[in-house]
Protein backbone atom coordinates (compact mmCIF):
# COMPACT_ATOMS: atom_id res chain seq x y z
CA UNK A 1 0.00 0.00 0.00
CA UNK A 2 1.91 2.75 -1.72
CA UNK A 3 0.88 6.23 -1.02
CA UNK A 4 4.33 7.79 -2.36
CA UNK A 5 3.13 11.37 -4.10
CA UNK A 6 4.43 10.94 -8.02
CA UNK A 7 4.82 14.85 -8.02
CA UNK A 8 8.23 14.19 -7.21
CA UNK A 9 9.45 17.63 -8.42
CA UNK A 10 7.59 19.98 -6.23
CA UNK A 11 9.06 20.87 -2.95
CA UNK A 12 6.42 19.17 -0.49
CA UNK A 13 7.05 21.06 3.07
CA UNK A 14 7.73 18.99 6.50
CA UNK A 15 4.85 19.26 7.80
CA UNK A 16 1.86 19.47 4.77
CA UNK A 17 -1.34 18.72 5.23
CA UNK A 18 -0.91 14.86 4.25
CA UNK A 19 1.89 14.57 6.48
CA UNK A 20 -0.22 16.21 9.33
CA UNK A 21 -2.19 13.38 8.48
CA UNK A 22 -0.04 10.63 9.27
CA UNK A 23 0.52 12.28 12.76
CA UNK A 24 -3.11 12.97 13.78
CA UNK A 25 -4.94 10.18 12.38
CA UNK A 26 -3.87 7.33 14.61
CA UNK A 27 -5.07 9.79 17.88
CA UNK A 28 -8.54 8.90 17.11
CA UNK A 29 -9.88 7.88 13.54
CA UNK A 30 -7.18 5.13 13.55
CA UNK A 31 -5.80 4.71 16.61
CA UNK A 32 -3.60 1.43 16.50
CA UNK A 33 -5.36 0.03 19.88
CA UNK A 34 -9.19 0.43 19.76
CA UNK A 35 -9.49 1.09 15.62
CA UNK A 36 -6.75 -1.06 14.88
CA UNK A 37 -6.83 -3.78 17.42
CA UNK A 38 -3.34 -4.39 17.58
CA UNK A 39 -0.87 -3.99 20.68
CA UNK A 40 -3.38 -4.99 23.05
CA UNK A 41 -1.61 -7.19 24.63
CA UNK A 42 0.97 -4.84 26.36
CA UNK A 43 -1.78 -2.21 27.02
CA UNK A 44 -3.34 -4.23 29.08
CA UNK A 45 -0.35 -6.00 30.70
CA UNK A 46 1.69 -2.81 32.07
CA UNK A 47 -0.93 -0.16 32.99
CA UNK A 48 -1.43 -1.17 36.41
CA UNK A 49 0.56 1.97 37.32
CA UNK A 50 1.05 5.22 35.42
CA UNK A 51 4.82 5.60 35.63
CA UNK A 52 5.04 1.60 33.57
CA UNK A 53 2.70 2.91 30.82
CA UNK A 54 4.67 5.87 30.39
CA UNK A 55 7.94 3.81 30.17
CA UNK A 56 6.48 1.85 28.13
CA UNK A 57 4.65 4.15 25.60
CA UNK A 58 8.00 6.33 25.28
CA UNK A 59 9.94 2.56 24.75
CA UNK A 60 7.73 1.62 22.03
CA UNK A 61 7.28 5.42 20.33
CA UNK A 62 11.64 4.89 20.37
CA UNK A 63 10.93 1.42 18.61
CA UNK A 64 8.30 2.47 15.89
CA UNK A 65 10.47 5.63 14.95
CA UNK A 66 13.47 3.95 14.50
CA UNK A 67 12.28 0.66 12.95
CA UNK A 68 10.05 2.63 10.61
CA UNK A 69 12.83 4.27 9.54
CA UNK A 70 15.33 1.79 9.27
CA UNK A 71 12.93 -0.43 6.87
CA UNK A 72 11.63 2.46 4.94
CA UNK A 73 14.89 3.70 3.70
CA UNK A 74 15.67 -0.25 3.35
CA UNK A 75 12.38 -0.85 1.67
CA UNK A 76 14.00 -1.21 -2.30
CA UNK A 77 16.53 -3.63 -1.00
CA UNK A 78 14.41 -5.88 1.01
CA UNK A 79 13.55 -9.19 -1.05
CA UNK A 80 9.44 -10.03 -0.23
CA UNK A 81 10.36 -13.61 0.79
CA UNK A 82 12.46 -12.55 3.48
CA UNK A 83 10.94 -9.07 4.53
CA UNK A 84 9.57 -10.76 7.74
CA UNK A 85 12.68 -12.00 9.41
CA UNK A 86 14.34 -8.46 8.08
CA UNK A 87 11.71 -6.86 9.99
CA UNK A 88 11.89 -9.53 13.11
CA UNK A 89 15.93 -8.68 12.72
CA UNK A 90 15.58 -4.96 12.73
CA UNK A 91 12.89 -4.84 15.80
CA UNK A 92 15.02 -7.28 18.07
CA UNK A 93 17.83 -4.96 17.78
CA UNK A 94 15.96 -1.97 18.49
CA UNK A 95 14.25 -3.59 21.76
CA UNK A 96 17.35 -5.12 22.96
CA UNK A 97 19.54 -1.53 22.88
CA UNK A 98 16.24 0.26 24.67
CA UNK A 99 16.46 -2.57 26.91
CA UNK A 100 19.95 -2.45 27.76
CA UNK A 101 19.26 1.40 28.27
CA UNK A 102 16.75 1.14 30.82
CA UNK A 103 18.68 -1.75 32.34
CA UNK A 104 21.68 0.96 33.02
CA UNK A 105 19.37 4.07 33.54
CA UNK A 106 16.13 2.98 35.23
CA UNK A 107 16.57 -0.55 36.55
CA UNK A 108 13.68 0.07 39.01
CA UNK A 109 11.17 0.47 36.35
CA UNK A 110 13.64 -2.36 33.74
CA UNK A 111 12.56 -5.06 36.71
CA UNK A 112 9.24 -3.87 37.12
CA UNK A 113 8.31 -4.12 32.91
CA UNK A 114 10.13 -7.58 33.58
CA UNK A 115 8.92 -9.52 30.11
CA UNK A 116 7.07 -6.81 28.58
CA UNK A 117 9.83 -4.93 27.44
CA UNK A 118 11.53 -7.89 25.24
CA UNK A 119 7.76 -8.16 24.42
CA UNK A 120 7.66 -5.13 22.28
CA UNK A 121 9.23 -7.34 19.53
CA UNK A 122 5.70 -8.84 19.63
CA UNK A 123 4.04 -6.03 19.81
CA UNK A 124 1.56 -6.07 16.73
CA UNK A 125 1.77 -2.08 16.28
CA UNK A 126 5.69 -2.50 15.60
CA UNK A 127 5.58 -4.58 13.01
CA UNK A 128 1.90 -3.92 11.67
CA UNK A 129 2.97 -0.13 11.12
CA UNK A 130 6.48 -1.50 9.24
CA UNK A 131 3.83 -3.73 7.08
CA UNK A 132 1.35 -1.39 6.49
CA UNK A 133 3.40 1.88 5.90
CA UNK A 134 7.16 1.83 5.86
CA UNK A 135 7.82 -0.80 3.47
CA UNK A 136 5.69 1.31 0.77
CA UNK A 137 6.53 4.88 1.74
CA UNK A 138 9.31 7.46 2.51
CA UNK A 139 11.86 7.84 5.67
CA UNK A 140 9.96 11.17 7.04
CA UNK A 141 6.42 10.19 6.15
CA UNK A 142 7.25 6.58 7.91
CA UNK A 143 8.95 8.58 10.66
CA UNK A 144 5.76 10.84 11.15
CA UNK A 145 3.45 7.58 10.94
CA UNK A 146 5.59 5.88 13.54
CA UNK A 147 5.16 9.12 15.64
CA UNK A 148 1.27 9.25 15.67
CA UNK A 149 0.57 5.69 16.02
CA UNK A 150 3.19 5.25 19.24
CA UNK A 151 1.15 8.56 20.94
CA UNK A 152 -2.13 7.05 19.88
CA UNK A 153 -0.97 3.85 21.67
CA UNK A 154 0.63 5.93 24.64
CA UNK A 155 -2.33 7.95 25.26
CA UNK A 156 -4.67 5.28 25.56
CA UNK A 157 -2.18 3.21 27.71
CA UNK A 158 -1.75 6.08 30.05
CA UNK A 159 -5.85 6.73 30.30
CA UNK A 160 -6.19 3.25 30.78
CA UNK A 161 -3.37 3.12 33.71
CA UNK A 162 -4.77 6.53 34.89
CA UNK A 163 -8.11 4.96 36.11
CA UNK A 164 -6.46 2.14 37.08
CA UNK A 165 -3.88 3.51 39.24
CA UNK A 166 -6.10 5.69 40.82
CA UNK A 167 -8.83 4.09 41.63
CA UNK A 168 -7.12 0.74 42.31
CA UNK A 169 -4.82 2.22 44.61
CA UNK A 170 -5.49 6.20 45.19
CA UNK A 171 -2.60 7.21 43.25
CA UNK A 172 -1.03 8.81 40.74
CA UNK A 173 2.72 8.22 39.28
CA UNK A 174 3.14 6.55 43.41
CA UNK A 175 2.16 9.89 44.90
CA UNK A 176 -1.01 9.35 47.16
CA UNK A 177 -3.54 12.17 45.40
CA UNK A 178 -6.71 11.26 47.68
CA UNK A 179 -4.10 11.71 51.03
CA UNK A 180 -2.66 15.19 49.73
CA UNK A 181 -6.18 16.62 48.88
CA UNK A 182 -7.53 15.55 52.21
CA UNK A 183 -10.03 12.20 51.47
CA UNK A 184 -8.13 9.48 53.97
CA UNK A 185 -9.59 5.77 53.30
CA UNK A 186 -10.70 6.63 50.08
CA UNK A 187 -12.06 3.03 48.96
CA UNK A 188 -9.69 0.90 46.58
CA UNK A 189 -11.24 -1.12 44.18
CA UNK A 190 -8.99 -3.95 43.92
CA UNK A 191 -10.49 -5.60 40.99
CA UNK A 192 -8.54 -2.49 38.98
CA UNK A 193 -4.94 -3.82 40.14
CA UNK A 194 -5.82 -7.63 39.08
CA UNK A 195 -5.97 -8.11 34.65
CA UNK A 196 -9.62 -7.81 34.89
CA UNK A 197 -9.79 -4.29 35.51
CA UNK A 198 -7.79 -3.45 32.39
CA UNK A 199 -10.44 -5.56 30.63
CA UNK A 200 -13.18 -3.72 31.83
CA UNK A 201 -11.03 -0.55 31.70
CA UNK A 202 -10.67 -0.66 28.77
CA UNK A 203 -13.70 -1.94 27.23
CA UNK A 204 -15.73 0.67 28.39
CA UNK A 205 -13.07 2.96 27.32
CA UNK A 206 -13.58 1.52 23.27
CA UNK A 207 -17.46 2.30 24.04
CA UNK A 208 -16.75 5.48 24.63
CA UNK A 209 -14.28 6.19 22.11
CA UNK A 210 -16.40 4.40 19.49
CA UNK A 211 -19.20 6.26 20.02
CA UNK A 212 -17.93 9.63 19.62
CA UNK A 213 -15.97 8.63 16.57
CA UNK A 214 -18.64 6.69 14.82
CA UNK A 215 -16.71 3.46 14.13
CA UNK A 216 -19.01 0.50 14.26
CA UNK A 217 -16.69 -2.83 14.13
CA UNK A 218 -18.78 -5.87 11.44
CA UNK B 1 7.07 -35.65 39.47
CA UNK B 2 4.46 -34.24 42.05
CA UNK B 3 6.03 -30.70 41.42
CA UNK B 4 5.74 -30.64 37.15
CA UNK B 5 1.93 -31.81 38.18
CA UNK B 6 1.47 -28.70 40.18
CA UNK B 7 3.44 -26.62 37.46
CA UNK B 8 1.35 -27.95 35.34
CA UNK B 9 -1.81 -27.75 36.75
CA UNK B 10 -0.37 -23.90 37.40
CA UNK B 11 0.39 -22.77 33.94
CA UNK B 12 -2.88 -23.90 32.43
CA UNK B 13 -5.42 -22.15 35.43
CA UNK B 14 -3.48 -20.05 37.51
CA UNK B 15 -0.64 -18.54 35.14
CA UNK B 16 -3.39 -18.73 32.56
CA UNK B 17 -1.25 -16.84 29.31
CA UNK B 18 -4.80 -14.93 28.39
CA UNK B 19 -5.82 -13.95 31.69
CA UNK B 20 -3.09 -13.53 33.96
CA UNK B 21 -0.47 -12.21 31.96
CA UNK B 22 -2.68 -10.82 28.59
CA UNK B 23 -0.31 -12.47 26.15
CA UNK B 24 -1.40 -14.00 23.02
CA UNK B 25 -4.73 -11.21 22.90
CA UNK B 26 -4.66 -10.40 19.21
CA UNK B 27 -4.96 -13.58 18.00
CA UNK B 28 -6.97 -14.24 20.46
CA UNK B 29 -9.15 -11.30 19.70
CA UNK B 30 -9.16 -12.63 15.84
CA UNK B 31 -9.67 -15.66 15.95
CA UNK B 32 -12.27 -16.66 18.21
CA UNK B 33 -15.16 -16.29 15.94
CA UNK B 34 -15.96 -19.63 15.08
CA UNK B 35 -15.25 -22.41 17.76
CA UNK B 36 -13.78 -24.23 15.01
CA UNK B 37 -10.30 -22.20 13.91
CA UNK B 38 -9.92 -21.66 17.66
CA UNK B 39 -9.56 -25.24 17.93
CA UNK B 40 -6.80 -25.29 15.32
CA UNK B 41 -5.45 -22.26 16.89
CA UNK B 42 -4.89 -23.31 19.92
CA UNK B 43 -3.31 -26.68 19.32
CA UNK B 44 -1.18 -24.74 16.80
CA UNK B 45 -0.25 -23.12 19.55
CA UNK B 46 0.42 -25.38 22.10
CA UNK B 47 2.79 -27.52 20.11
CA UNK B 48 4.66 -24.10 18.97
CA UNK B 49 5.08 -23.76 22.65
CA UNK B 50 5.61 -27.59 23.66
CA UNK B 51 8.78 -27.19 21.29
CA UNK B 52 10.43 -23.69 21.13
CA UNK B 53 10.21 -23.77 25.09
CA UNK B 54 12.67 -26.87 25.70
CA UNK B 55 14.70 -25.66 22.56
CA UNK B 56 15.20 -21.79 23.60
CA UNK B 57 15.98 -23.60 27.41
CA UNK B 58 18.89 -25.26 25.60
CA UNK B 59 20.13 -22.35 23.99
CA UNK B 60 20.35 -20.38 26.86
CA UNK B 61 22.14 -23.26 28.66
CA UNK B 62 24.90 -23.92 26.13
CA UNK B 63 25.28 -20.61 24.30
CA UNK B 64 23.86 -17.63 25.94
CA UNK B 65 23.65 -17.67 29.59
CA UNK B 66 27.22 -16.40 31.33
CA UNK B 67 29.85 -19.19 31.29
CA UNK B 68 27.83 -21.01 28.57
CA UNK B 69 30.37 -21.48 26.46
CA UNK B 70 32.62 -23.23 28.66
CA UNK B 71 31.94 -26.38 26.42
CA UNK B 72 33.60 -24.91 23.91
CA UNK B 73 36.83 -23.84 25.78
CA UNK B 74 37.40 -22.89 29.23
CA UNK B 75 38.95 -19.62 28.16
CA UNK B 76 35.03 -18.02 27.44
CA UNK B 77 33.85 -18.66 31.16
CA UNK B 78 33.24 -14.81 31.31
CA UNK B 79 31.28 -14.52 28.34
CA UNK B 80 27.69 -13.43 28.74
CA UNK B 81 25.63 -13.20 25.78
CA UNK B 82 22.50 -12.97 27.58
CA UNK B 83 21.58 -9.38 25.78
CA UNK B 84 21.33 -11.67 21.90
CA UNK B 85 18.59 -13.63 23.71
CA UNK B 86 15.49 -11.33 22.65
CA UNK B 87 17.27 -12.04 18.86
CA UNK B 88 18.37 -15.70 19.06
CA UNK B 89 14.34 -16.76 20.89
CA UNK B 90 12.32 -14.88 18.18
CA UNK B 91 14.52 -17.03 15.12
CA UNK B 92 13.69 -19.98 16.84
CA UNK B 93 10.23 -18.88 17.11
CA UNK B 94 9.88 -18.23 13.32
CA UNK B 95 11.60 -21.28 12.22
CA UNK B 96 9.21 -23.46 14.47
CA UNK B 97 5.57 -21.58 12.94
CA UNK B 98 7.57 -21.63 9.38
CA UNK B 99 7.89 -25.78 9.80
CA UNK B 100 4.33 -25.84 11.36
CA UNK B 101 2.83 -23.58 8.54
CA UNK B 102 4.45 -26.34 6.07
CA UNK B 103 3.48 -29.80 8.37
CA UNK B 104 -0.08 -27.93 8.58
CA UNK B 105 -0.45 -27.24 4.78
CA UNK B 106 0.43 -30.78 3.81
CA UNK B 107 -1.57 -32.43 6.56
CA UNK B 108 -4.28 -30.21 7.05
CA UNK B 109 -5.02 -27.97 4.21
CA UNK B 110 -8.55 -27.35 5.19
CA UNK B 111 -7.76 -25.87 8.78
CA UNK B 112 -4.74 -24.26 6.63
CA UNK B 113 -7.52 -22.53 4.47
CA UNK B 114 -9.33 -21.33 7.50
CA UNK B 115 -6.40 -20.16 9.73
CA UNK B 116 -5.12 -18.05 6.80
CA UNK B 117 -2.77 -15.12 7.68
CA UNK B 118 -2.88 -16.24 11.43
CA UNK B 119 -1.10 -19.65 11.55
CA UNK B 120 2.48 -17.52 10.49
CA UNK B 121 1.37 -14.34 12.65
CA UNK B 122 1.80 -17.32 15.44
CA UNK B 123 5.21 -15.85 14.52
CA UNK B 124 4.94 -12.45 16.59
CA UNK B 125 2.14 -13.99 19.14
CA UNK B 126 3.11 -12.73 22.17
CA UNK B 127 2.58 -15.49 24.28
CA UNK B 128 5.27 -17.40 22.20
CA UNK B 129 8.19 -15.17 23.60
CA UNK B 130 6.24 -14.52 26.42
CA UNK B 131 6.68 -18.32 27.41
CA UNK B 132 10.16 -18.35 26.58
CA UNK B 133 10.93 -15.25 28.25
CA UNK B 134 8.90 -16.50 31.72
CA UNK B 135 11.01 -19.51 31.54
CA UNK B 136 14.05 -17.40 31.36
CA UNK B 137 13.50 -15.40 33.98
CA UNK B 138 12.01 -18.27 36.85
CA UNK B 139 15.03 -20.51 36.16
CA UNK B 140 12.74 -23.33 35.09
CA UNK B 141 14.70 -26.98 34.53
CA UNK B 142 14.36 -29.12 30.58
CA UNK B 143 11.14 -30.73 32.30
CA UNK B 144 10.09 -27.90 34.02
CA UNK B 145 10.35 -25.99 30.27
CA UNK B 146 8.45 -28.52 28.06
CA UNK B 147 5.69 -28.56 30.97
CA UNK B 148 5.18 -25.03 31.35
CA UNK B 149 5.42 -24.83 27.29
CA UNK B 150 2.42 -27.85 26.95
CA UNK B 151 0.56 -25.94 29.96
CA UNK B 152 0.59 -22.72 28.76
CA UNK B 153 -0.68 -23.87 25.69
CA UNK B 154 -3.46 -25.45 27.09
CA UNK B 155 -4.04 -22.58 29.17
CA UNK B 156 -4.47 -20.43 25.47
CA UNK B 157 -6.41 -23.04 24.03
CA UNK B 158 -8.88 -23.46 26.59
CA UNK B 159 -9.35 -19.74 27.23
CA UNK B 160 -9.68 -19.18 22.98
CA UNK B 161 -12.27 -21.99 22.64
CA UNK B 162 -14.26 -20.70 25.99
CA UNK B 163 -14.23 -17.64 24.54
CA UNK B 164 -15.10 -18.38 20.82
CA UNK B 165 -17.98 -20.00 22.09
CA UNK B 166 -19.25 -17.32 23.76
CA UNK B 167 -18.76 -14.91 20.91
CA UNK B 168 -20.75 -17.13 18.62
CA UNK B 169 -23.59 -16.71 20.48
CA UNK B 170 -23.26 -13.15 21.21
CA UNK B 171 -23.92 -12.92 17.51
CA UNK B 172 -27.76 -13.34 18.21
CA UNK B 173 -27.70 -10.29 20.90
CA UNK B 174 -28.45 -6.73 21.10
CA UNK B 175 -24.83 -5.31 21.87
CA UNK B 176 -24.93 -1.12 21.33
CA UNK B 177 -22.95 0.19 18.66
CA UNK B 178 -20.21 1.54 20.23
CA UNK B 179 -19.29 -1.98 21.87
CA UNK B 180 -19.43 -4.33 18.96
CA UNK B 181 -16.99 -6.36 18.21
CA UNK B 182 -13.63 -5.45 20.49
CA UNK B 183 -15.37 -3.84 23.06
CA UNK B 184 -17.58 -6.12 23.81
CA UNK B 185 -15.32 -8.72 23.71
CA UNK B 186 -12.64 -6.86 26.17
CA UNK B 187 -16.00 -7.44 28.64
CA UNK B 188 -16.30 -10.78 28.23
CA UNK B 189 -12.91 -11.23 28.94
CA UNK B 190 -12.64 -9.50 31.97
CA UNK B 191 -16.00 -11.71 33.14
CA UNK B 192 -13.96 -14.38 32.28
CA UNK B 193 -10.78 -13.47 34.02
CA UNK B 194 -13.09 -13.18 37.02
CA UNK B 195 -14.38 -16.65 36.91
CA UNK B 196 -10.48 -17.98 36.38
CA UNK B 197 -9.20 -15.79 39.31
CA UNK B 198 -10.93 -18.71 41.44
CA UNK B 199 -8.11 -20.83 40.62
CA UNK B 200 -5.66 -18.28 42.54
CA UNK B 201 -7.10 -19.54 45.83
CA UNK B 202 -5.54 -23.26 45.14
CA UNK B 203 -2.34 -23.33 46.48
CA UNK B 204 -0.24 -26.29 45.06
Amino acid sequence: MSTETLERNKHESLFSKRRKKFLVDPLNDQNPITVQVLGICSALAVTTQMKPSLTMAISVIVVMVFSNLAISALRKLIPTRVRIIVQLAVIATLVTLVSEVLKAYQYDMYKQLSVFVGLIITNCIVMGRLEAFALGNKPWDSILDALGNGMGYGWIILSVAFFREILGSGKLFGYAIFDAVGIHNFPTNGLMVTPVGAFFVLGLLIWVLRTRSGYVER
Amino acid sequence: MIDLINLGVKSIFIDNMIFAYFLGMCSFLAVSKKVNTAIGLGLAVTFVLTITVPVDWLLLQYVLKEGALTWISPEFANIDLSYLSFIMFIAVIAAMVQLVEMTVEKFFPALYGSLGIFLPLIAVNCAILGASLFMAQRDYTFTEGIVYGFGSGLGFLLAIVALAAIREKMKYSNVPDGLKGLGITMLLTGLMGIAFMSFMGISL
